[in-house]
């Protein structure tokens, strides 16, 4: 018996089919790992801030130190993301390096390079990327990602945004899947989409990828509405270690996730949660200050 | 062919596929194609009138805690009893197991294997390998395995259904160095246990194999 390979794209793709109907926790430090870990998180996101103080704070946002990423992967037995910089491949490789899970090549962080992504298929190991409609979220599977977050506006607590994506791919999905083959090569040209992939689409009616949603999620009510929209988990960032109960919140969001479509249980878990992290109106921030518009 | 496997007829068994998390769909479209009725689980009241049970591949600790907070270890471990047949997929292969090294999380506890957890390494780790499956026939099947678990002892009440040798059972970094094979499919009456990904692939024989023993199940 042989024809071993690894990395394949099963593989990489097949790791998101397992983290389906999960939460994705931004954590900052060992501690918040292990909270996270125990209220039941599919898989951690190893950041030095979360998009909320990343958004306070300002400045050039970059990779974490790798020698928090370890500690934390240390730390906890479910997979461990973390986040490059749209288009630093190099930042890429020392995740790679480091022996972690999945890279998140993130509009939260500062933009590397203007122009272009990181080639996704160079490497082992997969990556998740952010995007705000189809065409965005096919182009990024184009070159190489193998799960697809949509982005929403991070660090923000307002889940608007995510609403906004979500419901623009999935509307999407469903005006492909009901074209005819000789529309196809313009609707590729249209949504600036890899023609194969919108063929696949045609016959499938679904992204031949996972998709997550992300960015403003801080309630369980607010998880459960995206995965009614079509997402098929959620990251939740600031939501969860910027409230007032951490453990709580985490739990209720990882059960509302579960039981999305019962809306007995989301009562349930949503009370007496504690105070939910200050969100933001999406009008409020300044224009060159939204995220989401960084990467193309 | 050592079985004879599973082909559509008109009594269609119920089979459910615990859902908290993970990949159910992908189950719950292959049984749907074989002919199975599919009931989601996620409650104890779910469980009723199942014929067979699959718990799919996911994150073995956020399935655990969800089980144990839902109340399904119960109604799942009177399923086993019953002899009506469980099927564990990678994480679900991990909360059937007696045995996984001594680590602290909620398991349902049935099946007499003893499971090592991310036996293989990282993601960077996860690899595809064509298997020698006999109880499926000669034709090898794709195992997909991601951040998979493997069998490191087969008690006596269990029975070894596959294992991998050469490149990818060296690829154990804990297997035994005198013999680097590691098993990743067992069977225990009516418990079956799978390291890898039948529903990732194409490839139906292990659910035909496992509606067979559903069917089996229901003659006596």
């Amino acid at each position: 018996m042989s024809n071993f390979e690894k990395s394949t794209w099963n593989t990489k793709v097949g790791l998101a089919q397992m983290l389906k109907g999960g939460v994705i926790m931004d954590v900052v430090t060992v501690e918040q790992a292990k909270i996270a870990e125990e209220s039941g998180a599919v898989a951690v996101m190893a950041l030095e801030r979360v998009p909320a103080d990343i958004r306070k704070q300002g400045g050039v946002a970059r990779m974490s130190d790798p020698e928090l990423i370890i500690r934390i992967k240390e730390a906890v037995s479910i997979p461990v993301m973390a986040k490059a910089r749209i288009g630093h491949f190099v930042e890429a490789q020392i995740l790679e390096a480091l022996g972690i899970d999945y890279v998140d090549e993130s509009e939260v962080l500062t933009p590397a390079d203007e122009e272009y992504h990181i080639n996704k298929h160079d490497f082992k190991i997969p990556f998740v990327c952010g995007c705000r409609n189809l065409g965005e979220a096919l182009r990024r599977i184009g070159e190489g990602a193998a799960m697809i977050r949509t982005k929403g506006e991070a660090g923000t607590g307002n889940v608007v945004e995510a609403v906004r994506h979500q419901r623009a791919v999935s509307s999407d999905l469903r005006r492909i899947k009901s074209l005819g083959k000789e529309e196809l090569m313009t609707a590729a040209k249209e949504l600036q989409a890899p023609y194969e992939l919108i063929v696949q689409i045609n016959e499938t009616g679904k992204l031949p990828v996972v998709n997550f949603a992300a960015g403003g999620i801080a309630t369980p009510a607010d998880a459960a509405l995206m995965m009614q929209l079509g997402s098929e988990g959620v990251f939740v960032g600031s939501g969860i270690f910027k409230s007032g109960d951490p453990m709580k919140r985490a739990k209720a969001i990882v059960q509302a996730v579960t039981h999305f479509r019962n809306p007995q249980i989301i009562a349930e878990v949503s009370k007496n949660l504690g105070e939910a992290m200050v969100g933001i109106e999406i009008s409020q921030i300044p224009t060159d200050q939204v995220l989401a518009q960084r990467g193309w | 062919m050592a079985l004879e496997m599973y082909t559509k007829n008109s009594n269609s068994p119920k089979i459910g596929v615990l859902a908290l998390q993970g990949a159910f769909i992908e189950h719950l479209k292959m049984l749907t194609e074989l002919g199975a009725s599919v009931q989601e689980v996620r409650l104890p009241e779910e469980i009723a009138g199942l014929d067979g049970l699959i718990i799919p591949g996911g994150e073995s600790t956020t399935i655990g805690k969800l089980m144990i907070l839902y109340n399904l270890v119960e109604p799942i471990k009177e399923m086993v009893a019953s002899g009506r047949p469980v099927w564990g997929t990678c994480a679900g292969m991990i909360l059937l197991a007696k045995d996984i090294g001594g680590l602290n999380q909620p398991l349902i506890g049935v099946m007499d294997i003893k499971v090592k957890r991310n036996a293989f390494g990282s993601q960077l780790d996860s690899f595809e390998t064509d298997i020698a499956i006999p109880v499926l026939g000669e034709k090898p099947f794709r195992g997909v395995f991601i951040r998979a678990p493997y069998i490191e002892e087969v008690g006596p009440q269990a029975e070894e259904l596959a294992r991998l040798s050469g490149e990818s059972g060296r690829l154990a970094p804990q297997g035994n160095s005198t013999n680097p094979a590691v098993i990743v499919a067992a069977r225990q009456d009516n418990l079956l246990a799978t390291a890898f990904h039948p529903e990732l692939t194409g490839d139906s024989r292990f659910h035909r194999f496992f509606l067979k023993m559903v069917e089996e199940g229901a003659k006596d």
